[in-house]
């Protein structure tokens, strides 16, 4: 396949252009100096894999991370900016000053990715966009052959639920307990 | 559409995941950058799942595990974080040395 091949298909323009937005809006999410812009701009580029993930056909985890992640997740984060007075104006501590070492290592982690992913499968195409992954399969699947997994991860989000509160929670101090009592 | 350019576009913001993780230093801005690495691994999951065509989705059911336990992380993650904020009245990983040698 060569790169006139590639750009001369559709899909291809629709990837870039997604793919771009993802980029630029994981970019912000490191390098912004505004923690509620560093959240909102997670917002864009969970937005755009979720788009991604409706170009290549699997329309039910598209929605599900938009569900889950900008539905409940953000919220959260914003809850924890919120609660942990983080500055939410322009601040300059909040990065650390040895940027030079974490960007090179970043640098290495993507070029070593992107070379084995390249060098393994080279230019394998999917063909089997265009038909939507029944949600009735995935649920078959989660229920059948999953089915352990699933429960495992229920429990999971048990423990979380269970563990978040415990940790949020604050004690009573000795005098508020006594006038609880006296109630 | 090639498998590669998801996997590469992966790889690009697994990359910015890493960065942000060991550049920022306040507690929730960490967590952001661990949900975006999380992500990127969603996206080589369903890409794959496109690319071999499972007869059971495996590749997307597993992309709906990480999904949730990505949601318990945080849910936990921030709790910590509340937790640490109310004893040390900050959200900075710099003044957390209690345990540095």
């Amino acid at each position: 396949m060569t790169i006139a091949d590639w750009i001369s298909e559709p899909v291809n323009w629709v990837f870039s252009a997604i793919g771009l937005a993802v980029l630029f809006s994981g970019f912000r999410v490191v390098t912004s100096k505004n923690v509620v812009h560093a959240a909102l701009y997670l917002v864009g580029a969970l937005g755009g894999i979720a788009a991604l993930f409706l170009v290549l056909s699997a329309e039910f985890v598209a929605w599900s991370l938009v569900l889950v992640y900008i539905g409940a997740v953000i919220v959260l984060f914003l809850f924890g900016i919120m609660i942990t007075r983080a500055p939410t104006g322009l601040d300059v501590g909040l990065d650390s000053e040895h940027k030079a070492v974490p960007a090179v290592l970043a640098v290495l982690v993507f070029a070593l990715m992107s070379w084995a992913s390249i060098d393994a499968f080279g230019t394998g195409l999917i063909t089997s966009t265009g038909t939507p992954t029944s949600t009735e399969l995935i649920g078959e699947s989660l229920l059948g052959r999953f089915v352990i997994p699933f429960e495992v991860v229920s429990f999971v989000l048990l423990g979380a639920l269970i563990g978040g509160i415990t940790l949020a929670r604050r004690d009573l101090t000795p005098v508020e307990e006594e006038e609880r009592a006296a109630v | 559409m090639i498998l590669a350019q998801f996997l590469v576009l992966a790889a690009a913001l697994f990359a910015f995941g890493v960065y942000g993780l060991l550049v920022r230093r306040n507690l929730v801005l960490i967590l952001l950058s661990v949900e975006l690495m999380l992500a990127a691994v969603n996206i080589n999951l369903v890409a794959f799942e496109s690319y071999l065509v499972t007869s059971q989705a495996i590749g997307q059911v597993f992309a709906i595990f990480v999904i949730t336990v990505a949601a318990a992380e945080v849910g936990i993650g921030l709790a910590i974080v509340l937790m640490i904020f109310r004893n040390r009245r900050s959200a900075n990983v710099d003044d957390l040395s209690l345990m540095r040698w």
